[in-house]
Order: C-alpha cells, then structure tokens, then sequence
C-alpha cells in the first residue's frame, strides 16, 4: 500500500513529497516523549529534594511542605512536564526527542519550518485534543483527518511527516559501486541493504535470501550448487557482485 | 538483471554532488543567517536536485536513493521558502500592530461576553442569596465552614504559602483558564459562552454567599488588586475563542478549514500578551491581595492602574505604538 503523502508544488516544476505520519508514529512519539518528561520531572523533584532537606521525603512545618521545597523542587518539575512540548519544539524547530526516535517531525503545509506562533497555537489547543482523557480527541481526529492531524495540528496549519534522515546512508557509496559493477542500481540496493543487514538476520534467513537473490542476479547459476553454499561463500559471492562479478 | 548503462554512469557521475549537496542544505539548516554565497549555493543544489528528483522518480522509482533525493529536496524547499528571520522587529511589530489589530476587532464579542458575563453573575448572586443550600455546589467544604466561622478562606494565605509560590500557582492556572476559554471556541464558541458563564455565577454566588456573612467587603478588598485585570483579560481570552468560533460558523471562501487556521494563528498572538498580563495578577494576587498589610485604598490603586496598563498594551501605546489620527 502506498504512504499518504503531503504534495507541495514548487518553484521548480518539481513537487515535493513528504510522508505523512499516522495514529502509530505519532503515538510512538508521544509515548517516548511522556516517559522523558515524566523521568526528566521526577529526576529533578528527588534530586532537589534530596539538596534542599537531604532526605528523600519532603521536608514539612506544621505538617505543610515547605515554601522553599515547592519553588525549589516542585514548581520547576511542574514546569519541566507541562513546558517540554512547546518549549523543545520551538527550539528543535519541529522535533522533539521522542519524534526523533521515531524519526518524525512537524512541518507546515507548504513543507517548511513551523513558526514559534504555530507551534504555539499546537501546543495551547492540547487542552481540546486531550478531552475527555489521554488524547482521545485528538487519536480521532488523527484517524479522520485527510493528512492524519489532530485538532492543535488543523488550528496551526501543522503537518507530521516521516524525517528520512538514515535515507541519506543510501548515497554513502552508491556512485562508486555503480561505477564498478554491471548491476543495476535497484540491484546494488537489494544486495548492500542484505550485506548491511547480515549479522543481525538468522543464518538459515540470509543463507535463504542470499541464494534467491545470487539465483536473480545470475540467471545461469545452479540453484543446487548456490544452496550448497555455506554462509561465509553466499557472502563473498555477494559481494563479489558488486565489485564487479570477481571473486577476491 | 542488465541494467541500462547510462543509469550506472548518472548514478558514479552524480552521487558525489549529491552528498556535497546534502552537507551544504544541512549546514545552512543549522547555521542560521546566510551568506550571499551560502544563498546562492542553496538556491543552485535546490534547482540541481530538483532536476535530479525528476530522473530518479523515472527512472529509480521507489529506491533508496530516489528518497535520499526527497530529502534532500525537502530540506531544500524549506531553506528556500523559510520567513525571513528579524526577531526583534517581529516583535515590536508584534505589540504594536497586530496584537492592537486583533484586540480592536473584538470589541463587539467582548462586550457580548461582558454582558453575558454580567448576567450569569447576577444569576449566581439571585440563586445563592434566595437558595443559600445551593452554596454546595459552587463551594468547597473547607470554604463553606471557614466563611460560617467568620473568616474569609484567604485569610493567613501567605502563612500557609509564600508569595512566590502563590504567585506561581495562581497565574499558571488563570493562564489554563485563559487558554481554555480560547481554545473552547472550537466548540462553535458555545464552550467558550459556558466556561464564562460558568464563572460568573460562581463570582456572583461566592459574593452572595460571603455577603451573608457579612464578609463581602474582606472579599472585594481581596479581589479588587487583581481580579479587574484577570476578569478583563479571561474576558478577551473569550472574546478571541467567540471569533474562532464564528471563524467556524461563517468561514471565509477559502473554505472553513483555511478560515479556521486564519482566525487561530491571528487571535492566538493575544494570547501571548493574556499570559503575560496573568504573570502580573498572580503576582499581585501572591503578594499583594493576601497581605494584611495593604489598605484598601492601595489595592484600588494597583487595580485600577494596572488595568490601564492593561488596556495600554492591548492599544500598542505601552510599547510606543501612535494612536490612530
């Protein structure tokens, strides 16, 4: 099934193209991000407290906590969790740790950076797209919207995209290897994404996928003989190819 | 699999631009201003990919290089398209101009929502002076007994409290209300009228109820510092969640959808001024309101002044705007 996309029309003639990220990624961010700001909280509450009374509990008067315990500890913890969103997004200009792991981030609709103004706007209209608990507006709106966005998102002009930013490992020695082998480009890409995948495959898994791909390569080679292979041979045999066919 | 040659050969001849390409989008990305060279060798890889984009989708459709190519494209256009960046003149723009704009466009919802404001407020006072059970529900135990005992909630507030954290508490909730009361406008601004209506007859009932009491006047000398300000500034807040929501009911032709985000992203710049007047309320209220020590005659003051520094920065003139001729 193909990505839906966000289309942009430019100045060059050639749209640009940008994956849009649904329900899943978006949730997957969010939930790092939850657990950041939460541990990020947490860490300084026990960190100061631990400072400002030395002990792990909070220091009491009167069976009240302290004035100074709550702005030291407690107000800065309340700022942490309730300020991560706007504040990291602002200044990681659409990111945030948890849409970097799940390699995401928030572009405008004509696929620029947002402005501190929409970010703004994103982040002030959680408290709809949070109603009546745990984001269930806005998850509804994500699964209803034709580009998959949740209200903060509408009122914004905010989009979630897909960030390819590994992508860029595919030109890391692309011009070199088309240069030596008679293999075509989509061909390198299959056998250099196997060989950069080999350790972690199973070796019954890459010995199997090793011999369908040498077998489509090289229309004239024995199956038998390729099945034969042990793993250390499929891999040299691979590599062979896009040197250019020679086997070391 | 023979592959066409002229492919391969594109592919050994371009590759290395592309990589250059991909360092130089991503160190202007990351430097900020530009230089006219740096501009113009941005201008040159966006119109160099683009031609290149254009091959790949032919020719390598659905590869990893054809996506390598997307994003480096991508991160292109957004370099190209970016606003220009003047934070400070932005700024000042921003309060003198546009926040001023906005505010003047909202008078009539706010006095629509004055009123509104007014009469669920004299409905409380109505409800609670002729049912006086109904305290309940717009009060807390703990305030109910204190306010019976003779004393007003408030009273020793800063024993219990420093003023900082007060301070602290109050604004980030009044800016909750604040931002709650614009955003509900979604609602086709029906939860914006209900959460200003809601407040007024809960202002209207507590006055009725402490007034029972004989403990009215401990309650306006309380409120009177900062409540002329945060009431105001509640108010606009929900005057700019009423425009949303008529942004809703009658959308501009662009659609409701485009009108929708016009109408956030221009009313949404009041907000920022709200929350910084409500930084100023909580301050008063964390320090001043609870203090014994200030007359009535100086809360007053402070109220009033304060509200006319309110209705300066909602003008532009605190931040050197000129009046209109």
């Amino acid at each position: 099934m193909d990505r839906e996309q966000l289309t942009i029309a430019s100045a060059t003639g050639v749209d640009v193209s940008l994956n849009l990220a649904g329900a899943g990624s978006r949730s997957y961010a969010f939930v790092i991000d939850w657990h950041f700001r939460l541990l990020l909280a947490l860490a300084w509450q026990f960190a100061l407290t631990l400072l400002v009374a030395g002990q792990v509990t909070p220091p009491t008067e009167g069976g009240e906590a302290t004035g100074r315990w709550v702005l030291l500890a407690v107000l800065p913890a309340l700022a942490i969790y309730f300020l991560y969103h706007p504040l990291l997004e602002v200044l990681m200009r659409g990111r945030t740790p948890g849409k970097r792991i799940a390699g995401v981030r928030l572009v405008t609709q004509g696929g620029g950076t947002p402005s501190t103004g929409a970010l703004l706007i994103r982040n002030a209209f959680r408290v709809i797209d949070a109603l009546p608990v745990c984001y269930v507006v806005g998850l509804v709106a994500t699964l209803v919207t034709e580009r998959r966005v949740r209200i903060g998102d509408l009122a914004a002009g905010t989009v979630l995209v897909h960030d390819h930013a590994g992508a860029l490992d595919a030109l890391a020695d692309i011009g070199s290897l088309a240069g030596r082998t008679s293999l075509d480009p989509a061909a390198i890409e299959l056998v250099r994404d196997l060989l950069g995948r080999w350790d972690s495959l199973d070796v019954a898994r890459r010995e199997q996928l090793s011999c369908a791909l040498l077998a489509r390569l090289d229309p004239g080679a024995d199956p038998a003989y390729l099945a034969a292979l042990d793993d250390h041979s499929l891999r040299r045999r691979l590599e062979a190819q896009l040197r250019g066919g020679r086997l070391a | 699999m023979s592959a066409p040659a002229g492919t391969r050969s594109w592919l050994a001849g371009r590759a290395p631009r592309w990589r250059s390409l991909a360092e130089v989008a991503a160190r202007a990305r990351a430097g900020g201003r530009l230089s006219i060279e740096g501009a113009q060798a941005v201008l040159d890889g966006y119109r160099s990919v683009a031609r290149d984009l254009a091959t790949a989708r032919q020719q390598l459709p659905g590869s990893g290089v054809t996506t390598a190519l997307e994003t480096i494209y991508a991160a292109f256009h957004a370099l190209v398209n970016r606003a220009p960046r003047n934070s400070r003149a932005a700024i000042v723009r921003l309060l003198r101009v546009e926040i001023p704009a906005v505010a003047a466009s909202l008078r009539i919802p706010l006095l629509y929502l004055t009123l509104l404001f007014a009469l669920s407020a004299g409905a409380g006072w109505w409800l609670i002076t002729h049912y006086p059970e109904l305290i309940g529900l717009i009060a807390s135990e703990a305030m109910i007994d204190q306010t019976e005992h003779g004393h007003l909630w408030t009273e020793g507030l800063l024993r219990i409290t420093p003023g900082s954290v007060l301070s602290i508490r109050l604004f980030s909730n009044n800016i909750v209300v604040s931002v709650t009361a614009f955003c509900a406008g979604i609602f086709y601004g029906l939860g914006t009228f209900y959460l200003i209506a809601l407040n007024g007859l809960l202002l209207g009932g507590t006055f009725a109820f402490t007034r029972q009491h004989g403990l009215d006047g401990e309650l306006f000398r309380f409120v009177i510092a900062h409540g002329t300000v945060e009431i105001s500034v509640i108010l606009i807040s929900g005057a700019a969640g009423v425009a949303l929501g008529e942004s809703l009911i009658r959308p501009t032709p662009g659609g409701r959808l485009d009108s929708f985000q016009h109408a956030a992203a221009r009313l949404g710049k009041l907000l920022l001024l709200c929350a910084l007047l409500l930084v100023g309320c909580g301050l008063i209220e964390g320090f001043v309101s609870p203090n014994p020590l200030f007359p009535l005659a100086s809360r007053v003051v402070i109220g009033v002044c304060y509200w006319f520094v309110m209705v300066g920065a909602l003008t532009g003139r605190l931040f050197g705007a000129r009046p209109r001729a």
